[in-house]
């Protein structure tokens, strides 16, 4: 009965509210429009990849997003919660994965994820046992000890989306989460990502790599001049364009404007 | 606790890792000090105290004196390492980070605050360990100690807000370190290694009237016994001006939006 519960609960949040909602975003810097006109909805528990080459716009949504900056325009929910009016409600919400190495390169990689306990106000025993389980998990046992100064590119990485997780978010941000990482490393970080989804944990990833978006994401956007000019599940957008592969939809969207 | 307090305590917390990891730069900005009092007393105190207004009390009356400019010294010089360690903190990502989770905003900046404030006060602490080895002879009443103590943290507390508006105005960590610079020197264009009387007029009116001056000259009253006056309301007065300067400052930086 209970577990009955829980699943209408579930439901009900699926279709009512949304882990992610945007309408109508904007941001510019100096002249230069960033974000014009973004809209999205992403459904609790599922993965969401914005893709976009360089500069497109993907960090500046993912800082609007995770509280670090303000749009100019438009509304953005996080599980129900404005990130402008309730910052806090959103930031007790999520964990973020920036696009850079966000760890602390003094404390190891043990200590960087306690410190992410006590400022989410875990216990001490409760900190522990959940830094433990996070460094069997990433495969950061080893290092666990060691200054993250020391890190390789890969192993910061996956430090780094571990603090992210101290917290048990319902939300992880993911800012081009395996760019510059050998392929190797973007294995393992693919697994890792997988395994969250197992956990009805909802994702939020942007990536400059098709193939990233294909093997991850439940839904897919594409973010070009500062709009979404394409949006669905891998395979509806494969059927969009002749040649069926991510990478021709991508040219044949993003060569129309250029 | 309150959220803030707990907050500032972890922040505490991690200021206190990073310098024992890091005790090559706080050596380093101690060192500062030592060389200027090793310096002053030894090559150029002989003569200097002569000059002193109670005649020739050579290098043992030089030391007496010349105290008080290198306490402020030390304070100057180690609120370098608050500056660069504010100025790193924001260029590497982690402070972005903590504006992603639900914590006092205001944890981060009291964490430096409280860490540098300890810091500077073993390290003053160490300063007057070496003085004295050398022949320093205060004849300060315990209320008199409390009173100089008070006052250098006081003065410790204003300058390391300063030090804090500096590492966040700063672009780089370079530029953080170089910035509390002149405020090393600032004790020796005041009344810190010669008295005032002895420089020329426009040195002297600078001198006469900049912050250093009336506290180094409270500490020198307080320390001696020799009274302190008028000085010690103007050292006062400084030290709650720089505080708020510093503060507003440092406030205004950490607020503004980073990425306009
Ligand atoms: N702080 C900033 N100041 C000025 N322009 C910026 C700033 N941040 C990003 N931009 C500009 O906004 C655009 C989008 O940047 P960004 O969101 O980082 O793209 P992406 O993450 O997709 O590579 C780029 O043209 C970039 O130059
Ligand atoms: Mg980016």
């Amino acid at each position: 009965m209970i577990r009955g519960g829980g699943t209408l609960r579930r439901m009900t949040n699926d279709s009512s509210v949304p882990a992610i909602e945007v309408t109508g975003l904007r941001r510019s810097y100096g002249g230069q429009v960033v974000l014009d006109g973004i809209g999205l909805r992403v459904p609790e528990g599922t993965v969401f990849s914005l893709l976009g080459p360089n500069g497109a716009g993907k960090t500046t949504m993912v800082q609007i997003l995770s509280t670090l900056i303000r749009a100019d325009g438009g509304v953005a929910r996080i599980c129900g919660h404005d990130v402008r009016r309730e910052p806090d409600r959103v930031r007790a919400a999520i964990g973020v994965t920036g696009q850079f190495s966000a760890v602390d390169s003094y404390l190891t990689g043990e200590e960087n994820l306690l410190l992410m306990g006590r400022l989410h106000h875990l216990g001490r025993a409760a900190a522990r046992r959940r830094a433990a389980d996070l460094l069997k998990r990433f495969d950061l046992v080893e290092a666990a000890g060691k200054g993250a100064a020391a890190y390789s590119g890969g192993m910061r990485r996956r430090l780094d989306l571990a603090m992210g997780l101290m917290g048990d978010p319902r939300v992880v941000f993911l800012d081009e989460p395996t760019t510059g990482l050998d392929p190797r490393s973007r294995r393992d970080m693919w697994d890792i990502v997988r395994g969250l989804v197992g956990r009805g944990v909802t994702i939020f990833l942007t990536t400059q790599y098709l193939e990233e978006a294909d093997q991850l994401a439940d839904r897919v956007a594409l973010l070009h001049h500062g709009r979404i000019v394409a949006e669905g599940t891998p395979a509806e957008l494969k059927q969009r364009v002749p040649g069926g592969t991510l990478d021709d939809v991508f040219l044949a969207l993003t060569e129309v404007e250029a | 606790m309150t959220l803030v307090v707990r907050d500032s305590v972890t922040m505490l917390g991690r200021q206190l890792r990073h310098m024992r990891r890091d005790l090559s730069t706080s050596l380093i900005l101690l060192a500062v000090p030592i060389i200027f009092l090793l310096l002053f007393v030894y090559v150029l105190g002989g003569t200097l105290g002569d000059g002193l207004d109670d005649g020739d009390g050579g290098r043992a009356a030089y030391v007496d004196y010349v105290v008080p400019g290198i306490l402020l010294i030390t304070v100057a010089s180690a609120v370098q390492g608050t500056a660069i360690g504010v100025a790193m903190d924001m260029t590497e990502g982690i402070v972005a980070r903590f504006r992603t989770m639900a914590i006092a905003r205001s944890s981060v900046l009291t964490g430096h605050v409280l860490g540098s404030l300890l810091m500077i006060l073993f390290q003053l602490t160490v300063v007057l360990a070496v003085a004295l080895l050398i022949g320093f002879r205060p004849n300060a009443t315990a209320i008199e100690w409390l009173a100089a103590g008070g006052l250098l943290t006081a003065t410790a507390f204003a300058l390391i807000w300063l030090a804090v508006g500096m590492g966040l105005a700063a672009k780089t960590v370079a530029g953080a370190s170089n910035m509390p610079m002149p405020l090393t020197l600032l004790p020796l264009f005041g009344s810190g290694f010669v008295p005032t009387e002895s420089m020329p007029t426009a040195l002297r009116l600078f001198a006469e009237h900049q912050p250093f001056t009336p506290i180094m000259e409270t500490l020198r009253g307080l320390l001696m016994g020799t009274g302190v006056g008028v000085s010690g309301w103007v050292a006062g007065g400084w030290c709650t001006a720089i505080t708020l300067a510093g503060y507003a400052w440092a406030k205004r930086n950490y607020d503004r939006d980073r990425t306009r």
